[in-house]
């Protein structure tokens, strides 16, 4: 490649960079304590939904060996 | 001054102007805002199944949208596709190439995918009389590290040629290129709502893209390595990203920072996986050293680990029910656990 052309192309490179970083630079963001207080409410609203948090029944387990049973 | 010398000082201002921009929301810490919540309990995990027909490292699996199948792909050549809630193999499909890294299974239930050092995506047909390859995706330039299918028509590949790309599966062409990342892209993650999607990359840094104007809209920084794995946060707010630096890290895409982060001194072990459980609020991740951590989301404390593998765990995955985690091995097996 001429010096030319890897001149050109990072001139390029640098270009796009300006513009990806404007894009970045011009959004709208929310404070961290509204951030976090909204992950924290859609944990609580979800948890008791949740088998790995709450525990599943083994009745409801399909991934739980179920033994034979012999009534006696 | 040269256009080079003006572009980086233009380049360098805006990155300060992010920075602060940053700062000024900056106004507590996740874990000050979760010290009123009460702990998450003590998560004890039982392994209910062992998954065992590889014959050699297991490098991904992915869970069926019916909660039920999954397919997992292992540098013994093949993926295979089980019925998790029998432990059968219902399906196996041989890889013309045997240095697979990835697989993915449509929502459908009708197509896997995989790729690896071929630089390929394959697509196979496995509801036809025989598996069957419907396309071979070839344009990347780099290996191909993860995939994700948002159709039987369309998905998404991440590359170690730095880019992602969008695939027409009705034609085997390219639709979008996303172009940003400047090192290898590790892993990718779709919203819920599947208008965007997250990759992490070698670059240390993690994005977000929109589907379908192929633009970046968001860039994460903070991690000091590779970012290995990625998962977005229920609610599709935030993102939790896994990497070579031993840590992980929460995102909130609305206040455009780190919000979290996960770390153990005593731990000294990369990142390979992250899968969260249906409230968001346990984060599983896999490590180089064995085994599986779980923490809590919101408090930034370990509840819980799963071991009982005998070498890396490389993948990792929450079924849409929710109702167990499956972890894959470099040891050959999958064991599930609830």
């Amino acid at each position: 490649m001429s010096s030319k052309m890897q001149s050109s192309n990072n001139i390029a490179h640098a270009r796009r960079t300006v513009q990806q970083l404007r894009i970045e630079a011009s959004i709208e963001r929310i404070k961290v304590s509204k951030a976090s207080a909204d992950l924290m409410h859609y944990c609580g609203e979800h948890a008791k939904y949740d088998p790995l948090l709450m525990g599943i029944p083994a009745s409801e387990n399909p991934f739980k060996d179920k033994k034979p049973c012999t009534i006696l | 001054m040269g256009e080079m010398d003006t572009l980086k000082k233009e380049a360098d201002g805006l990155k300060t102007q992010i920075e602060a921009a940053r700062k000024a929301v900056n106004d507590t810490t996740m874990a000050a805002v979760a010290s009123g919540v009460a702990a998450a309990p003590r998560v004890q995990l039982k392994n209910r199944k062992t998954l065992k027909g590889h014959l050699a490292k297991i490098y991904g699996l992915h869970w069926s949208a019916d909660n039920r199948h999954m397919v997992s792909a292992s540098q013994d050549g093949k993926l295979l596709i089980w019925d998790t809630y029998t432990g059968n193999k219902v399906y196996a499909v041989p890889l013309k190439s045997s240095w697979v890294m990835s697989c993915s299974m449509a929502p459908s239930g009708n197509l896997v995918a995989s790729g690896g050092l071929d630089n390929m995506c394959t697509i196979v047909n496995i509801k036809a009389a025989s598996p069957k390859t419907l396309r071979e995706l070839d344009a990347h330039e780099g290996y191909l590290s993860h995939s994700r299918f948002l159709s039987d028509t369309e998905i998404l590949t991440a590359s170690g040629d730095t880019t992602c790309c969008l695939w027409d599966l009705e034609t085997g062409k390219q639709k979008v290129i996303y172009k940003s990342h400047v090192g290898d892209c590790m892993c990718l993650a779709v919203s819920p709502d599947q208008n965007s999607f997250i990759s992490g990359a070698c670059d240390s840094s993690a994005k977000l893209w929109d589907v379908r104007d192929g633009g970046c809209k968001q860039t994460f920084i903070g991690h000091t390595s590779d970012i290995n794995a990625i998962a977005f946060f229920p609610s599709g707010t935030a993102v939790i990203t896994g990497s070579d630096d031993c840590t992980l890290k929460m995102y909130d895409l609305r206040a455009d920072q780190e919000v979290n982060g996960y770390q153990d001194a005593a731990l000294n072990a990369g990142v390979t996986s992250v899968s969260l459980s249906s409230s968001g609020r346990l984060i599983f991740a896999g490590y180089d050293n064995f085994n599986c951590n779980i923490w809590d989301s919101l408090k930034a404390e370990k509840v819980g680990v799963l071991s009982g593998h005998d070498n890396r765990v490389s993948c990792i995955g929450v079924p849409d029910d929710g109702l167990g985690i499956c972890t894959g091995s470099w040891d050959s097996f999958l064991k599930i656990w609830n």
